[in-house]
């Protein structure tokens, strides 16, 4: 596959600053990247995307030193470099920002910025070297932090510009961010957008790894698909459409757009007033939280990540308890003491995907078969007698299950661990939407979910909506909230700011709210 | 994609681990200055090579079954008891209050009615760490470890200022009464031909210690209550998520842990001793540690671990007995069994791990 600019001629500016030729990388019996060749152009932004397990990241921990690739060499400017670790990374001027941050909450930014590279044994004059950098990369990059505060006091957009600065503060000429835009608003992230077209302009290379299509065609100007550990495609963003890369990433056809009727909302199944919840921190997550859901209708809750939408979803599973008052169907339902917990809510028809399958809607040591029947397990459907349950009838329901979701392997023998993440929250999706509840509490339904996946996914939750049922969907991908929702409520800062019909807002409105806006006054 | 094959991971990484344990004691032996493949002689024909010597390991067995047990059910729940000791002592207790409570006619009534006095203290005494661990989060390890404490003064006191006959100099109870005394093996064979040796302690509690391994494997793979157990064990967010009650949990497994632990005085209290007397358990509740350690907190495995270390036990004693290698020596031959088979389990593991995988990718 030839890069955009391949032949264009033997002028530097023309050579690749990253060239990776043939690299190979296996753990066990996983070929995690297999003979990838890559040629980054200086100068530009250059997308790498991939479904989850598709070896994006495996790539980036070669070239930072994290991982040694089995076979394959690097060159970067030309050079044929061994990174071993990332000492060697950083002198061959790349810089890396992750997706979990590692910085040190306690330090302040300029503390930060010059760990591990502080010059002589005071750390004084480094520190004045370093706020004189900073002040001037802040001009030059809108990457304006204040120096003096500490992480534990900056947001999460604040923090990864610290990363960004710490790259820079090291001269990195190539930065690679690994889904940066995962814990953003959709200001933030355009914001950082509007960082990395400055960085490109100064003539800093950027490697952007994402798995949202809508980023990759907004920010990049290359992009390169990585399917089951291999480089299948390396094409010119312009060149290509969301529909087409999808194509490239999964292997067959995907709908991106969902084919979705209008809801025929019915009686109130859901009503919470004034919901409270204050953590074992003294923290307040939830302030008078108010809300109803009806039957067959999504109701999509918006929000960056930690705004109380866990919270939430948490004291509606009876995973917390909480102060206020909950009605379902009528019915008052507790919200504290041994009547609140998932045991009780699932008696009174509600059913909770959970935001994290693998800490709790799975027990990854369990086969699949145990895993069918998880919270459902007092059913006397599957005692055998008064004191022993019967394996033989819910094996044989879980091979149901698996078949009718397309649970692959299609095998209930296997550990949870051992399916794909999609593939883990088929088994949970078989399991709650099967019980077909008034109400399905849904959090992040396809977070580290194969975009094939996706698709089934928002459809069984589609008809479960249009079989009658109430959902309230959580999900920190505002493009998910909008193809889903009927109507959008937003959270910030344990707060709900307001709510709209999906029809009647976009992106736009959502992020204010989401930013702690209230839309009136935007 | 599992890493290896089951049967390796059950049965051909303890039995490394023990090649091993045992190379290095051979080792320890030479050095100083016995012969090992004596030792291994009379280790083998003094544990195994006669009905008495049998009848010495499968008495030892039996303990070690209760007390792996007990520490394999805590185990599944992710609760580390290791307080089989002070519950074992306390079963012995219960066991001693009961048979020296009633003048019982036949063993046939007081063998129940001792198997549960034995399980309702061994609980009991179990119960107190449960609800402190359950409740206000004191860790488990450290309350029953005080508790093997507090259980020893307690028995100290009993048998010294309250059970001790009048007149005895001796902190023990009085000998039970005739109708308590278990059938041994001896007489448990007899009637079907074979002859077993009469002077061996093995007795009638080894088939109760039989039917509880049965019963776990029942209790935790196929009743409602184990899968709850499991679950926590694995994951308490998702045990939250499905509305088990952490609390109740963690009572009951360390309630069925505690009466595991204390049915052991059956065998060694009413079956060997039959009177109680100071410092019964002799650290079989801390062997059970080790025994479900090596027996993958699976009832037949701890059943063939418990074998293993009666075997140890009597094989040691012998040992000890004929050849001028000290006792002390048999304790270092456990101590590197438990360190092979428990802790440096993975030195064996990683190994052979990546050996069936390059087997694997061979094939593949």
């Amino acid at each position: 596959m030839a890069g955009p600019d391949r032949g264009k001629g033997r002028s530097d500016a023309a050579a690749p600053v990253i060239e990776l030729r043939g690299i190979s990388k296996a753990f066990g019996p996983v070929q995690a990247n297999r003979d990838i060749s890559l040629r980054v152009m200086p100068g530009t932004i250059h997308g790498i995307i991939g479904e989850n397990g598709a070896g994006k990241s495996t790539l980036m921990s070669i070239l930072y030193g994290f991982y040694k690739a089995d076979a394959g060499e690097i060159f970067i400017s030309g050079q044929r470099t061994e990174i071993h670790d990332s000492h060697d990374a950083i002198r061959a001027g790349i810089g890396m920002v992750f997706q979990h941050f590692k910085l040190v909450e306690n330090f302040t930014v300029l503390e930060n910025v010059i760990l591990g590279v502080e010059e002589g044994r005071l750390l004084k004059p480094s520190l004045a070297k370093a706020r004189g950098i900073l002040r001037k990369l802040a001009e030059e990059y809108e990457l304006n932090v204040d120096p003096d505060a500490r992480i534990e006091d900056l947001g999460v957009g604040m923090k990864q510009r610290v990363e960004i600065l710490k790259a820079l503060y090291r001269q990195a000429g190539i930065l690679i961010l690994d889904e940066p835009t995962g814990v953003l608003t959709p200001a933030e992230a355009d914001h950082l957008f509007r960082i990395l077209e400055n960085l490109k302009s100064e003539g800093k290379t950027i490697l952007l790894i994402t798995h949202k299509l809508r980023e990759i065609m907004a920010a990049t100007d290359t992009v390169s698909v990585m399917r089951r550990g291999e480089m299948t495609a390396t094409v010119r963003t312009a060149d290509t459409t969301p529909e087409a890369l999808a194509e490239m990433m999964v292997g067959r056809k995907v709908l991106l757009r969902l084919d979705k009727s209008p809801a025929k909302p019915g009686r109130t199944v859901l009503e919470a007033d004034n919901i409270c919840l204050t953590d074992a921190d003294g923290v307040e997550r939830l302030k008078n939280v108010s809300l109803t859901v009806r039957a067959g209708e999504i109701l999509g809750i918006a929000g960056v990540a930690g705004n109380g939408q866990s919270h939430l979803l948490e004291v509606l599973g009876g995973m917390r308890a909480a102060t206020g008052r909950l009605r379902m169907n009528g019915q008052d339902i507790a919200l504290t003491g041994r009547a609140a917990d998932g045991q009780a809510r699932r008696a009174a028809g509600i059913a909770h995907v959970p935001e994290d399958r693998q800490r709790e809607g799975l027990i990854m040591e369990f086969h699949a078969w145990e895993n069918t029947i998880f919270g459902y397990h007092h059913d006397p459907a599957w005692q055998a007698n008064a004191l022993l349950m019967d394996n033989a009838a819910i094996r044989a329901e879980a091979a149901a299950k698996m078949a009718r979701f397309d649970v692959r392997p299609p095998n209930p023998d296997l550990a949870a661990r051992s399916f794909s993440g999609g593939n883990q929250q088929k088994i949970v999706l078989a399991r709650e939407i099967e019980r077909t509840p008034d109400l399905l509490l849904v959090g992040q339904p396809t977070r580290g979910v194969d975009i094939g996946a996706i698709e089934f996914i928002h459809q069984r939750i589609l008809d479960l909506r249009d079989a009658g049922a109430a959902v309230i969907l959580v999900s920190v991908e505002l493009e998910e909230i909008l193809s889903l929702s009927d109507r959008i409520a937003v959270m910030f800062d344990g707060r709900i700011m307001g709510e709209r019909p999906a029809d009647q807002t976009d992106e736009k409105e959502l992020g204010l709210m989401m930013a702690g806006m209230r839309t009136e006054a935007a | 994609m599992e890493r290896m094959p089951k049967w390796a991971d059950v049965l051909l990484i303890p039995l490394i681990s023990l090649i091993l344990a045992f190379a290095l004691s051979a080792l320890v032996i030479v050095a100083i200055g016995e012969d090992p493949v004596n030792a291994v002689r009379l280790m083998v024909t003094g544990a195994l090579g006669s009905t008495y010597g049998w009848g010495y390991t499968l008495y030892y067995a039996t303990n070690f079954i209760f007390t792996g047990l007990a520490v394999a059910v805590a185990f599944h729940a992710r609760l580390f008891n290791i307080g089989g000791e002070g519950q074992a002592t306390l079963g012995g207790l219960g066991v001693a209050l009961i048979c020296l409570a009633l003048p019982w006619p036949h063993w046939g009534l007081a063998l129940p009615a001792a198997v549960i006095a034995s399980a309702l203290f061994g609980a009991a005494w179990a119960a107190i760490p449960a609800w402190l661990q359950a409740t206000r989060g004191s860790h488990i390890v450290i309350t029953t470890i005080m508790f093997n404490f507090i259980a020893g003064a307690l028995l100290n006191y009993m048998l010294v200022n309250v059970m001790r006959p009048m007149g005895s100099m001796d902190p023990a109870t009085a000998k039970f009464p005739e109708g308590t005394n278990l059938p041994t093996l001896h007489e448990v064979l007899a009637p079907i031909g074979i002859n077993f040796s009469k002077a061996a302690p093995a007795n009638v509690t080894l088939l109760i210690a039989l039917a509880a391994c049965v019963l776990v494997w029942l209790l935790i793979w196929r009743t409602r209550l184990g899968y709850e157990i499991r679950a926590l064990g694995q994951s308490a967010p998702a045990a939250v998520y499905a509305g088990i009650r952490p609390v109740r949990i963690v009572m009951l497994a360390m309630l069925v842990s505690g009466a595991l632990a204390g049915m052991m005085a059956v065998n060694n209290v009413m079956g060997e001793a039959e009177r109680l007397v100071l410092n019964a358990v002799e650290g079989a509740g801390f062997i059970g540690i080790a025994v479900a350690l090596m027996g993958r907190n699976h009832p037949f495995g701890v059943l063939l671990a418990a074998l293993l270390f009666g075997f140890l036990y009597q094989g040691g004693a012998e040992l000890a007995l004929w050849t001028s290698i000290p006792r002390e020596m048999i304790v270092v031959i456990q101590a590197l069994v438990i360190l092979f088979t428990g802790a440096l389990d993975n030195m064996v593991r990683a190994p052979l791990e990546r050996a069936f995988m390059a087997i694997g990718r061979g094939r593949g």
